[in-house]
Order: structure tokens, then sequence, then C-alpha cells
């Protein structure tokens, strides 16, 4: 444990790094999932087929390859980002194919006589999914995408593996050092499931209070 | 004569093999009523759903007060926002409140300010004898109360024409005069309305004129009286027989 209290600042700060990873990658990967969702419902070809292939290549690419390829070549491709600002966007761009998938799963949730309402009143189709069909659809899926804010959570430790120093890449230079591999990196686990326990919680609470009354 | 309502000339309607419009062609007049019934199947829920394009047609032309369909755009938006729809299955928005849902499209479309999109929705909820109910949820409330939400809903648009596609079908018998009572009202103050229904005696009561369709066409019109008690076709008078038997 006195490896942990002694590295107490550099580990926090670490930690806060984590912190904003994942609260900027959720932010960002809610909103482009909603809109990769909205894409994939509309009723034009060129954009039904691009969100499709966009939710095909990230959720059939590992995170890892997406990292490492941001990292080592858009740099070569003459785009150089700060490494946790190109982490930031890898873990947007690919947590919102999964959130796509789960909104796209609560759209089927939404009656088909509720569009036809709408458009019977007079909402073109843009206002019908932006008041009528995403807000319901975003409700029915709220504890899966809690899943998928937990697993982009867990990711964001694969940024240690392009050098951007969160938790755990902290950790790990910690244990180098001081070679208390059972304290620090337990200390590191618990840290994780107690954000992970948050998320989950904030979701259960929003799912009680969006719920549609029934 | 005026510019009618709705003016239908040879309209054709094909769902794969099946025939479901064959060439209609039907008028309804400002502040007409009329009544479509026949036997489910014969195209007359289509026949309504063509009105406000719901149903794209594949031949003939549809007018909605002097004007042709527009194709399926901000167009076709705006003159939906002119004729109010009701449906079988009140189709009410699950997440929002009843207040709400009569609210929604005079904001979005119209927009008229909050206030008085309050007012009005307010007004009507009233009218229709739901006010008390406005900050419930439609899966709070019994069938025919959502149904006269519903009503409420499309009437916030201040709409020149209703179709009613079969409005009382899915509501349990004592809940179907509570809906009827607020159609009737409607016709008497002067609305445009088609009214796709199975209640006969609210087209006795309410209607203009009757239309009885069968395997896509129109097979007879008349007014009421002269439709129920004098019905001149015997597909009709088979029909009349079945239905007022019990």
């Amino acid at each position: 444990m006195t490896a942990v209290i002694e590295n107490l600042d550099p580990l926090l700060r670490a930690l806060g790094t984590t912190v904003l990873i994942l609260v900027i990658s959720a932010v960002g990967s809610l909103v482009l999932g909603v809109l990769v969702t909205v894409a994939r419902v509309s009723p034009i070809p060129v954009l039904r087929g691009a969100a499709f292939a966009y939710v095909q290549v990230f959720v059939n690419v590992p995170l890892l390859a997406l990292l490492l390829l941001a990292v080592f070549a858009l740099p070569d491709a003459g785009l150089l980002m700060p490494l946790t600002t190109t982490v930031i966007v890898v873990l947007t761009v690919y947590e919102a194919a999964y959130v796509a998938e789960a909104v796209r799963s609560g759209i089927n949730t939404v009656a088909a006589g509720q569009v036809e309402a709408a458009r019977a009143l007079g909402l073109r189709l843009s206002q019908t999914l932006r008041h009528v069909v995403v807000p319901q659809a975003v409700r029915a899926v709220v504890q899966p995408l809690g899943n998928v804010m937990i697993a982009l959570l867990m990711n964001t430790a694969l940024a240690a593996t392009v050098g951007v120093v969160e938790l755990t890449s902290a950790v790990n230079k910690v244990n180098l050092v001081a070679a208390q591999p059972i304290p620090i990196f337990t200390a590191a686990g618990l840290t994780y499931m107690a954000l992970a326990l948050a998320i989950g919680l904030a979701a259960g609470r929003i799912e009680k209070k969006v719920a549609i009354h029934r | 004569m005026s510019t009618p309502m709705v003016s239908m000339r040879g309209v054709d309607k094909r769902f794969g093999d099946l025939h479901v419009l064959c060439s209609i062609d039907l008028d309804v007049a400002p502040q007409e009523v009329v009544v479509v019934i026949g036997p489910s199947g014969s195209g007359k829920s289509t026949l309504c759903r063509t009105i406000n394009r719901l149903e794209p047609i594949d031949a003939g032309e549809i007018r909605v007060d002097g004007r042709p369909l527009p194709e399926e755009g901000a167009q076709l938006a705006q003159l939906r926002a002119d004729v109010g729809m009701v449906f079988q299955s009140f189709n009410l928005f699950g997440h929002l409140s009843v207040l709400d849902n009569v609210m929604l499209a005079p904001l979005k479309v119209r927009k008229v300010s909050k206030a008085t999109a309050r007012a009005e929705a307010m007004a009507l909820l009233e009218r229709v004898g739901i006010a008390d109910k406005a900050d419930r949820f439609p899966a709070q409330l019994s069938g025919g109360q959502q149904q006269r939400a519903a009503i409420a809903r499309s009437l916030a648009m201040h709409p020149k024409l209703m179709l009613f596609d079969e409005p009382t079908s899915a509501l349990d018998p004592e809940m179907v005069s509570e809906v009827l009572e607020v159609m009737v009202g409607l016709a008497r103050d002067g609305m445009t309305m088609v009214v796709v229904t199975h209640e006969m005696g609210f087209a006795r009561r309410a209607a203009d004129r009757v239309v009885f369709m069968d395997a896509g066409q129109i097979v007879e019109e008349a007014p009421p009286a002269e439709f129920f008690d004098a019905t001149r076709s015997e597909r009709a008078r088979s029909f009349l027989s079945n239905v007022l038997a019990h």
C-alpha cells in the first residue's frame, strides 16, 4: 500500500486523465451514435449505406488496431494531434458504433402508428425523428447504453499502449519502481470498479427518471 | 358549386395482386360529412388513408381543397397539417403527457407561442371532456379517453378536413358513445369529415351521405335515410342485414 500512498499525486493526475478521456468520449459517442442511427433510418439511401458501413467497420476492427493506426498512421498522413486527443477521437468514433446499434434496437420499440400520426400532423421526417422517435428509442435503451459506457471506461485503459499516462499506465510505472504488484494493481482495479459502479447506478437512476409512465 | 374539399378521380391502388381501390371517383363538399362503410377488406380504410397520402396511389388524381396532392416532402407536410387524422389505434405519443401531445404539432409545425398552444390545447381538452387528464400519459387513460385526446390533437392544427379511420373499432362498447358524441359535435359545428366506421347509428345521425364500398369499388352512395331505408344494391342490402341482425 505504501507505494500507492507515496505516489498518490501522479496516480490521481493519471486518474484525472482517465476520467477526462471517459467523459469527453462518452458525450461524443452518444451524440455521434444517435446521429449515425438517424442516418441509418433515413430515407436517403446514401446516408443509410454510409451509416451501415460505419457501424460494420468499427464493430469489426479491434480497438487496439484502430488506436495504433491513428497514433502512427495519421501523423504520417500529415495529421498531428496530441496523444490524448487522438485517443479521445478514436474512442468516440469506436463507441459511437455500439451506441448506434443500441439506439437502433430502441427505435424498433416505437410503434409505427406514432410515426404515421406525427406525419399526419404535418411534422417533417426530421421533426418526427427528433420529437417522437428518438426520445422514445433512447428511453428504451438507457441500460444498454450504460453498459456501452462501462465498456468505454474499460477501453480507456488501452490508451496506455500508445503512451498516454492514464490510470493503467501510471500504476504500471509505479509498479516498475516499487515492485508491489498486488496492492498496486488491486487499487487500480478497485478504482475502475468504483467508476463502473457509478456509471451503472447513474444509468439506473436515469432509466427510472425518464421511464415512460404506464 | 364551390370547390370540393376532397376530389378523387379514377383513383387506383394495388397491394401486389390485390386491387384495393378500383378507379374510385368521390367528391366531398366543404362541411359535408361522408361516412364510408363496407365489409373488411373492401378498401375503405385505404381510401381514407390515400386522402393525406399516407398511402400513395398508383393511378388517378386526388385534390384536397382544389390542390393536387404533392409528392412526399415539405409541401405534403404542409397539406397534412391542414388535414386532421384520427386512427383506430389512437397513436398518441407515449412519452408525452396528453397536454404535450396536443401542443406538439402547433409548436413545431405552426410555430405558435407556448402560451397560445397551451391555452388552445386546454380549451380543446375541455371540449372533448378530458381537461382533468391533461397531465396524464397516454397509457394511463382508457381507450375512449385516448381517442378523445387524439381528436383534440388533430383539432389543435385547425384542420379544414378531418379523416377518421375506424375511430371506435378498438374501443370497449361502453366507450364508443363518448367518442361518437365528440364526433357528432364536430359534424354539427360544420367540420368537413370523412369517417370510415361500422357505427350505423352514427351514420344515420351525423352523415350527409353514406358511401358503401365493396371489393375496392363504390357500390352505392346516398343520404343516410335513403341508404338505410331504401337500399338499392343487393350487396349493400346483404351487408346491412348481417350488420343489423344483432
